[in-house]
């Protein structure tokens, strides 16, 4: 599979553009006309071919640019990128699942071979060529988890599995919607969703719980969640909000289309099998406002899901302010026909916009 | 889907260890690697019996680096259900089996400054493959293994010559018993106590730590729990619309698998919650055998666990 | 000072309860001004002579008063940062079913209470008893520096000088609450600070 990959920033020009291929496969997170929390988790086991589902860890033409942007966030900021001493082992179950799996998935790319403990991992989009022992960390330029989170799309958090309960132990979040791995470290599954409005009293997150906590080896998981960002921003992180948030006022309603977008994370979760942890990797993908008005279905349901979301949601997701002017633009791309169910576009069976 | 994923395999290696326990090596017939696991894990084996088939849970005893093979260690139960005895009669080397991927309900912390473990009897089985981990870890860890005679002590002689300063055994029948209340004082913080046996010990351990101050959480246990024989019983399925019979030597959830409905399971030792059952209505009482339910959830009548739990009345209505 | 009642918040933001004995061979109690009080209403003659009490006066003088329980062992220190390396030495060589039990200011706990985590103690074990000042710790989020004492809502970062916000989401490993910045979308308009339980 030959993947043309961007030359794209994701920051100061935002060159960030996705291609026709990429707004087809965009994983549109809606299923109906409104949303609300919802466990919604079904087996990671492929989807249709050449979906954001197909792979177990998808590379798309973003891959290299991302990466590049993923090493700028670290060099700023190493405490992006933590781990516990006991969660070593781990990262070397995560560093085998990647490679592994991305070996495995896309061979024209990645590469790797394996005599006994002796690794030998080529990753040719990144121009990377190294040699390894596996479970020696002196013969890698950076710890397991690190090492190979810096060659994997998405934010990556390794939760040690203890006490009926997951513990945020070790993590990669450089694209993360806001929220700070250096102070959620070491907390459990409650205590790092406890800002999330509305969802604990649902008892959202105790069926969640259970449900991660039975994930077993070979049976990996996945599931969407979503916000909104301006600008194709991947680092919307708590720790450099004082910079990136008054962008969040800069939009007009000339330039909302292109600049306002929906941020999609396709959340997986896989059993790491020496350790018994459980992975949890994030994998955001970006769409402007404009490139989903071209799916109709998706500008007639998009419009409506914002339009009926609960206030807290929208304060929580941070976009209660531009609200009334992404409604301005949705509405334009709403005729009032229905919408099929299913996330898919249905390009060849939903109506155009009749306006 | 229920369960773990499964593996075909073939029996490589059958071996009487002593007069009670055999011990099992498994190795994929579809050859390549098995998958690694974490100290501790178990594999659900599947058995064949004519027109029973049993799931019966078995740690791996094995080296977790090892993906040639598995290998487990089997205690004969002859007033059990009939899975122990099926293994130690009717498995022979050359035949084909299938397994369940490893799942872990009894992981150690790997946070622990010291690994404090003590065995009763075949209960020996998980801290062997932790042992192996443990060590290619350079970790800190000590046994403590009480069997009933050097005859049925399985793996002592393997243990103490690879590990003669870490490994204490203790024979019943020569009146050697753990000096528990001994050997919890004085242990340094982080140390962490897993303890692997028979209902009695694991309780007389959990006792005396709580009794001596430990949390809660440095205190981690694992039952093989077999789902007892019990009187047998009528059961309506309310969703399948079907009403089947639990005979004496089969659980709750044997027979509703038998009767050909699809329950959830995952660890069948009473332990995991997946077969968590919600009931509808009753009349009668509740044996409740399971370690995964509340108390309050326990005398409420609203929930049983079928893998091990069972019942004696009149009425009994699941929402299966 | 009366027991403040801390009103209901989110998942991570500690909720403290009241001490009681516990079973066991040894007690650490480590206090800091009215906390001295929960240790006088929970102490015993048979408890306090297995137990070690660290009590960090801050201004108070409630010191007398705790020797007179006739502790085992007794410290008195002026601030946390003075005390914290003998808390240190005592948890080294502390054995499994040491108690220990931490009252008096959140910043006092909180700090305690990582201590006794790094030397082994499940955090869930470690007893808590909020006494005094309500005053928190507060983490910057852009610039990791902390804040101590802080009471009103916003503030100002004691390290970079932004204006933070006071959340409730609170980190044991840290010993502290999350401070993000008030005016990133609309600089210069940060709101009258109030008192953080107004």
């Amino acid at each position: 599979m030959t993947i043309q990959f961007n030359d794209e920033t994701f920051r100061e020009d935002y060159s960030f553009h996705n291609s026709e291929r990429a707004i087809k496969r965009f994983p549109f997170p809606f299923d109906n006309d409104s949303y609300m929390y919802a466990v919604n988790m079904e087996q990671h086991r492929g989807g249709p071919p050449d979906s954001v589902y197909e792979k177990r860890f998808d590379v798309d033409e973003h891959y290299v640019s991302e990466m590049r942007d993923r090493a700028m966030v670290l060099a700023d900021d190493p405490l992006r990128c933590q781990s516990l001493p006991h969660m070593t082992l781990a990262g070397w179950d995560l560093l085998e699942l990647i490679m592994v799996s991305k070996s495995e998935d896309y061979p024209d790319l990645f590469e790797l071979h394996r005599d006994g403990d002796q690794w030998h991992w080529i990753n040719k989009p990144l121009g990377i060529d190294d040699r390894f022992t596996f479970m020696d960390e002196t013969t890698l330029p950076y710890g397991p988890m690190e090492y190979i989170t810096r060659q994997a799309q998405g934010d990556f958090c390794v939760l040690d599995q203890r006490d009926d309960n997951l513990w945020m132990d070790a993590g990669t979040v450089t694209t993360q919607a806001d929220w700070s791995l250096d102070f959620d470290i070491g907390m459990n599954f409650f205590e790092w969703h406890a800002p999330v409005p509305l969802a604990h009293e649902k008892g959202i997150f105790v069926r969640a719980l259970k449900f991660l906590l039975n994930i077993q080896q070979g049976a990996p998981a996945r599931r969407l969640n979503w916000t909104l960002t301006v600008n194709p921003l991947l680092d919307t992180s708590p720790e450099n909000y004082h910079k990136w948030g008054v962008q969040k006022t800069t939009l007009t309603p000339e330039n909302i289309g292109s600049k306002q977008h929906l941020r999609v994370e396709l959340q997986t979760f896989f059993r790491l099998p020496r350790s018994n942890a459980l992975v949890f990797p994030i994998r955001c993908y970006l769409c402007s406002f404009q490139d989903l008005m071209t799916a109709p279905k998706w500008g007639r349901r998009l419009h409506r899901v914002i339009r009926d979301l609960p206030d807290e949601l929208a304060t929580y997701k941070g976009f209660i302010d531009n609200r009334p002017m992404m409604l301005d633009y949705l509405s334009k791309f709403d005729d009032g026909l229905p919408t099929s169910n299913g996330i898919w576009p249905e390009l060849d069976t939903e109506p155009p916009l009749q306006k | 889907m229920s369960g773990a994923e499964k593996i075909a395999v073939r029996v490589t290696e059958k071996a009487a260890l002593n007069d009670l326990v055999t011990r099992f090596r498994f190795e994929p017939v579809a050859g390549g690697l098995l998958p690694t696991f974490s100290g501790g894990a178990h594999t659900v084996v599947e058995m064949r019996d004519g027109e029973i088939t049993r799931l019966n849970p078995y740690s791996l005893m094995s080296d977790p680096f090892d993906q040639t093979a598995y290998t487990i260690s089997v205690r004969r139960d002859d007033a059990g259900r009939g899975g122990s005895l099926f293994m130690h009669n009717q498995v022979n080397v050359g035949d084909e089996m299938v397994i369940s991927n490893p799942v872990n309900l009894f992981s150690l912390d790997l946070r622990a400054r010291k690994h404090l473990m003590i065995a009763g009897g075949i209960g020996i089985t998980p801290f062997l493959a932790q042992i192996k981990q443990l060590d290619r870890a350079h970790g800190n860890w000590e046994l403590h293994y009480a069997c009933r005679s050097e005859a049925l002590g399985s793996y002592v002689d393997y243990l103490t010559a690879t590990h003669p300063n870490d490994v204490n055994v203790y024979y019943d029948d020569q009146d050697q018993a753990i000096d528990l209340e001994n050997l919890l004082d004085g242990q340094p913080l982080g140390t962490h106590i897993y303890v692997c046996g028979p209902k009695g010990m694991i309780d007389w351990v959990r006792g005396k730590a709580a009794e001596l101050g430990w949390p809660r959480e440095a205190v981690h246990y694992e039952e093989f729990l077999a789902p007892k024989p019990g009187k047998p019983f009528e059961v309506k399925l309310a969703v399948s619309n079907k009403v089947i019979q639990v005979g004496e030597q089969e659980s709750l959830l044997e027979a509703i698998e038998r009767a050909g409905v699809d329950a959830p399971y995952l660890c069948r030792g009473g332990a995991c919650g997946m077969c968590e059952t919600r009931v509808i209505d009753y009349a009668g009482n509740f044996i409740h055998r399971d370690h995964w339910l509340e108390d309050e959830e326990h005398s409420s009548g609203e929930k049983i666990m079928p893998c091990v739990s069972r019942f004696e009345g009149k009425t009994l209505v699941l929402d299966r | 000072m009366s027991k403040f009642e801390f009103p209901p918040s989110i998942r991570s933001r500690p909720v403290y309860g009241t001490l009681e004995a516990r079973p066991g061979k040894h007690h650490l109690m480590i206090a800091d001004a009215e906390g001295a009080e929960a240790i006088m209403d929970v102490a015993t003659p048979d408890m306090m002579s297995k137990t070690h009490i660290i009590f960090i006066s801050g201004g108070t003088d409630y010191a007398d008063k705790l020797r007179a329980l006739k502790p085992a062992q007794f410290y008195e220190g002026p601030t946390y940062a003075a005390a914290v390396t003998r808390i240190r030495r005592v948890l080294q060589d502390a054995h499994m079913g040491l108690q220990v039990y931490l009252t008096g200011t959140e910043g006092l706990m909180g700090q305690a209470q990582f201590e006794a985590m790094q030397a082994g103690i499940p955090h869930t074990a470690i007893q808590t008893e909020h006494r005094g000042s309500v005053a928190r710790r507060m983490q910057c989020v852009h610039c990791k520096g902390i804040t101590e004492d802080v009471e009103t809502d916003p503030f100002v970062c004691a390290h970079c000088g932004l204006n933070l916000f006071v959340r409730d989401h609170y980190s044991r490993r840290l010993a502290a609450y999350q401070g993000v910045c008030i005016d990133a979308e609309d600089p210069g308009n940060v709101p009258e600070p109030k008192g953080i339980y107004e």
